[in-house]
């Protein structure tokens, strides 16, 4: 095949999630089977990078041990990711915390579904709080990337890797059982070759690879420190990095809002679905633009505090009961009003469900 | 162009299939395309459904509220989404085993009775592929040799001695519905 053009591929998110995971030169996945994102698995074991790349591919015998596997692998320095879905997610906390702890990069994807409890199968953003907040114990943050599209399933696993081992710190790819279920166009990034021993030892000098001989010394990696005053210093040190991510990392993406006299905030999916929205209500004369949040963790605080010093008032879509509309009140300060549009337990809103929402939570309530 | 479509049957019936082949025909034509199905236990029983989007722009929302094109394969398919339905679009169903036939007088109906013509081939199996051709000749969406390319992609190399009895299933689901369109 020739290089010159890149194959346009139709495939599922899920699926785009595991291509993508062997062509970074990804080491190892660990996981267990949950609907909706079954596929991430099902395709890395019928894709059999281990005899291609090199790569592991480890059903595990539950979450919490693939956990623990990602944070095996992550200590010696190698790309490693699991996957789950919301449930899955919440078995998995106690290790994401020792990870973070830990200063170990991991790469965590979530496709959500309606909870709370085993809930549903269905799509859900029911997460978000788990997700940008903590969710496992202890101050610390996840980079958290939410994606729209197949291609951002794509494209993210790069991303979330790359950010993950520049601040030494676990990514998570926020998604929903639409964006993986949903089959779409997506060009698949190049195949890169795994990295070998020696650029490990090299660009992680922390990690675990026993080369301590080599190196001169032992590498030690613990997350318990019994002196409190040193456990403070860890504790400054972790913020000190989540600082510098939220000075370098924030990403966010504008639809329409240039003249928007009302603004949406949504992520996911469902910003795709506020789109539509969005342009039905312009052809109807509605000024209304959006602002889709693409970090979680990170969050666009400041854009969305600079449009709302021009809009009159800002509806947040989301598929949960308000949790992002905390974050998004945080950043407008009470200056103009912020109301909320969620559906949940895995019931998705159309666009025209999301338009008489902007009518009637926001535009028919100033006027 | 953009045509919004929603294929709706039992599961089984091979309605995300049939999604699945004319999304790759779309991609194949170079079209923009989203293909978003009911997942979930319908597979094994209960209704299904897929919706595919084909645009020459990129596409925004994969969840929609209505439909331009509807192609119905069971009764409660037919009660959900026959009012879903926009006004001048069409509608093709399949009478077999429809109690309550649609009513609608502002979109194109077409009966497409390919149950009854599966026999008349003498493939059982083909049924959302008469169905897909019955498609292809309401609406030209995609052309059939991309269809054909599709089958081809979507099909394990080990059922491609299958695609000769697709295609004939395709051309008979066209055959069907010309007759029924063209003025007699």
């Amino acid at each position: 095949m020739s290089n010159d053009k890149p194959e346009v591929m139709l495939m599922k998110g899920n699926e785009a999630i595991a291509h993508a995971a062997i062509r970074y030169g990804c080491d190892g996945y660990f996981g267990y089977p949950i609907t909706p994102q079954s596929e991430i698995l099902e395709t890395l074991e019928a894709l059999m990078p281990w005899e291609t790349t090199g790569m592991v591919v480890l059903q595990a015998e539950s979450e919490v041990a693939s956990i623990n596997m990602v944070y095996g692998g992550a200590s010696t320095g190698k790309a490693v990711f699991t996957s789950s879905s919301s449930p899955g997610i919440s078995l998995m906390q106690e290790g994401i915390s020792y990870i973070a702890a830990g200063e170990l990069p991991a790469l965590i994807v979530n496709v959500m579904r309606g909870g709370p409890g085993l809930g549903t199968i269905h799509p859900s953003q029911a997460d978000y709080f788990q997700a940008t907040k903590g969710g496992g114990h202890g101050d610390y943050h996840l980079i958290v990337l939410a994606p729209k599209s197949v291609q951002e399933m794509a494209d993210f696993v790069a991303l979330g890797f790359d950010l993950a081992f520049k601040y030494r710190t676990p990514a998570m790819i926020l998604a929903d059982g639409i964006v993986g279920q949903m089959m779409e166009k997506v060009v698949l990034p190049p195949q890169r070759p795994r990295r070998t021993n020696e650029q490990i030892m090299k660009e992680c000098p922390w990690a675990a690879t026993g080369d301590a001989i080599k190196r001169g010394h032992p590498n030690v990696l613990t997350t318990l420190e019994l002196d409190s005053a040193q456990m403070e210093k860890n504790n400054e040190r972790f913020q000190a990095t989540y600082r510098k991510i939220e000075e370098n990392e924030v990403r966010f993406e504008e639809y329409l809002t240039d003249d928007a006299e009302w603004l949406v905030v949504a992520f996911g999916s469902i910003a795709r679905i506020c789109q539509t929205a969005i342009d039905e209500g312009r052809k109807q004369g509605l000024k209304i633009g959006l602002i889709r949040p693409i970090t979680l963790w990170p969050f666009p605080y400041e854009e969305i505090s600079r449009l709302s010093k021009k809009t009159r008032g800002i509806l947040v879509v989301e598929l949960n009961a308000g949790q992002m509309i905390e974050d998004v009140r945080l950043a407008v300060e009470g200056r103009v009003p912020v109301k909320h549009f969620g559906r949940m337990g895995g019931i998705v809103p159309d666009p025209g469900e999301v338009l008489k929402a902007i009518r009637e939570k926001l535009i028919d309530e100033q006027e | 162009m953009k045509e919004e479509i929603i294929i709706a049957g039992f599961g089984g019936q091979g309605v995300l299939s049939m999604g699945k082949i004319l999304a790759y025909a779309a991609l194949l034509s170079g079209k923009e395309v989203t293909w978003m199905p009911s997942y979930g236990p319908e597979q094994r029983g209960g209704t299904a459904n897929v919706t595919v989007i084909i645009s020459d722009d990129p596409i925004s929302s994969p969840i929609l509220d209505s439909f331009d094109t509807a192609v119905i394969l069971n009764q409660q398919s037919l009660d959900k989404f026959e009012e879903k339905v926009k006004p001048g679009g069409f509608l093709l169903y399949d009478p077999y085993g429809i109690k309550n036939r649609p009513t609608r007088t502002d979109i194109n109906i077409v009966e497409v009775p390919a149950m009854e013509a599966l026999f008349e081939i003498g493939n059982a199996k083909a049924y959302n592929m008469l169905l897909l051709g019955a498609l292809l000749a309401a609406r030209g969406t995609v052309e059939v040799e991309d269809v054909m390319k599709g089958l081809k992609k979507t099909l394990p190399e080990r059922h491609h001695h299958l695609l000769d009895a697709n295609e004939k299933a395709i051309r008979k689901g066209i055959e069907i519905v010309q007759e029924k369109l063209l003025p007699k």
